[in-house]
């Protein structure tokens, strides 16, 4: 690995996102947009707003950065890029690391404004302070890049690599205690809610929501989605071999 | 001469299927050497396999020392694929600056092989605002940056006009004069006579492996053409 070809590959995925205005509006405007919808529709029960608004300043770069890297990563393989890069001296880990820079840098600008308009017009009302949620969407952003860095090397077609978000995610945002409580589910769906990373973060961000202070349980939140990321940006290395059929 | 590509005994199998079927061939250095051939007789998954992407690969593959794919060969190898493999949403020269980048070489190359492809007028441009032949040249020239001493050429002429395609010859030629291996596929037969010596190719095999005078006096043909549908019948 090396320093310069990770920023110059951090760069140049940055400038490539630049180019598509329509996507960077999207990425700091829906967020900010869903959040105010919310605020309205729980109108009465400001107390619902602020149980839901942590996990979901949570929930919007891991569902945004899982999208927007499997599309990318895709891209990389389908026009050829890939393979071409894979036959320079970059290395795998340039390639994450590179990628891992420019989307964790977006997710930190897209829940910082979430954050703040939430925080501030909104009047969500959350009892850590918005640096720890921010850090904590943060991660939450890079473990969605990392899987979707993964399943993107399982999809063919930019079809099949949308689809794994509803194959892959709604299932672990179902489980995740944002609907119902964890305890009230069949034993079984609890213990799977258990293996998936998605459930600690929101899990953080609830903990944070109610109670500002920094609890060990917060902190193996944060450690088992930190822990989840990294693990899946390796096995995800493992999927970019030099040689293919 | 020295030998910059050895290789004996290739064989390739692909989706289940072998494809090449036991290939030898040596490259000299500083010649250029073009693979021709129909199309989907293997080409592309000879030159694969010279710059180590091609998995099911049994047989030796020696390029300039190593065995191919090394790590050590991937500064000194330069590939250009049959697709143009470029960013359409940068620009030609934020292209070339993000492989200048990734190969170690100051950004004066940039300009250099800009030059070099006819393309220092469009360095603003975004790739994908290009015609064809200009996205195949900022392809090539991407191959161009770290000065190869091997250089992978696949098709790189398809669809350029014959201005074009007499004035990348002419690089071609002045890269091999100060050095450089270069193996250049095509299946534009007439292009063959600006190779020092050919290797065709059919279903899998090599057919032939002479210079273009010697193909023309072993077949007694007018032109390459002629040679290898020679070549083919007699191999039918
Ligand atoms: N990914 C793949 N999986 C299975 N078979 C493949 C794959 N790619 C190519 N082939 C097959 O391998 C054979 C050789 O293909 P190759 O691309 O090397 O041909 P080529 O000589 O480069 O053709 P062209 O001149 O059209 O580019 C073809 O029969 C092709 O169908
Ligand atoms: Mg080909």
């Amino acid at each position: 690995m090396s320093a310069r070809v990770t920023l110059a590959t951090a760069r140049r995925v940055l400038t490539q996102l630049r180019r598509d205005r329509r996507t960077v509006a999207l990425l700091l405007v829906v967020p900010v947009l869903l959040l105010s919808l919310l605020r309205y529709v729980y109108d009465a029960r400001p107390d619902v707003f602020d149980h839901v608004g942590g996990p979901l300043l949570a929930l919007f770069p891991f569902i945004t950065m899982f999208l927007v890297t499997s599309v990318a990563m895709l891209r990389e393989r389908t026009t050829g890029t890939l393979e071409r890069l894979l036959t320079t001296p970059l290395g795998r880990g340039d390639l994450l690391f590179g990628y891992a820079l420019a989307f964790g840098l977006v997710a930190l600008v897209q829940t910082s404004v979430a954050s703040a308009v939430a925080l501030g017009p909104l009047g969500l009302d959350l009892a850590a302070t918005p640096a720890l949620v921010v850090l904590l969407a943060v991660l939450d952003a890079l473990l969605g890049m990392a899987l979707g860095l993964n399943l993107s090397a399982f999809a063919r077609t930019e079809f099949q690599a949308v689809q794994f978000l509803p194959a892959f995610v709604l299932p672990q945002l179902l489980l995740c205690g944002l609907f119902a409580p964890r305890d009230a589910m069949a034993p079984l769906l609890r213990r799977l809610s258990e293996v998936f990373p998605l459930t600690y973060a929101v899990d953080g961000m609830q903990r944070l929501s109610a109670d500002g202070s920094v609890t060990g349980l917060v902190a193996r939140d944060l450690a088992v989605v930190a822990g989840a990321s990294v693990l899946a940006l390796a096995l995800g290395s493992l999927t970019l071999q030099r040689r293919s059929a | 001469m020295m030998n910059s590509v050895e290789v004996t005994g290739l064989v390739v199998v692909r989706g289940g299927h072998e494809v090449l079927h036991g290939v030898d061939f040596t490259l000299s250095s500083g010649q250029i050497t073009g693979l021709l051939g129909p199309s989907g007789c293997g080409k592309t998954t000879l030159m694969r396999a010279l710059v180590g992407v091609q998995g099911g690969v049994r047989g030796r593959v020696t390029v300039l020392g190593d065995a191919a794919g090394s790590a050590s060969l991937r500064r000194r190898v330069g590939y250009v694929t049959q697709a143009p493999a470029v960013y359409g949403d940068l620009s030609i020269a934020e292209n070339l600056g993000y492989f200048a980048s990734v190969m170690g070489v100051t950004r004066d190359r940039v300009g250099a092989v800009l030059e070099q492809v006819a393309l220092a007028d469009l360095g603003g441009q975004l790739v994908r605002t290009l015609s064809g032949g200009q996205v195949a040249r900022v392809s090539l020239a991407t191959a161009l940056l770290a000065t190869p001493e091997l250089l992978v050429l696949d098709e790189p002429t398809v669809g350029l006009d014959p201005v074009l395609r007499r004035d990348l010859w002419a690089l071609f030629r002045s890269l091999a004069d100060a050095g450089c291996t270069l193996l250049v596929s095509s299946h534009v037969m007439d292009e063959a006579v600006r190779c020092d010596r050919l290797l065709l190719m059919r279903e899998g095999r090599l057919v032939a492996d002479d210079s273009p005078s010697g193909l023309l006096r072993r077949t007694g043909a007018r032109d390459v053409e002629g040679a290898f549908l020679a070549i083919a019948e007699a191999a039918a």
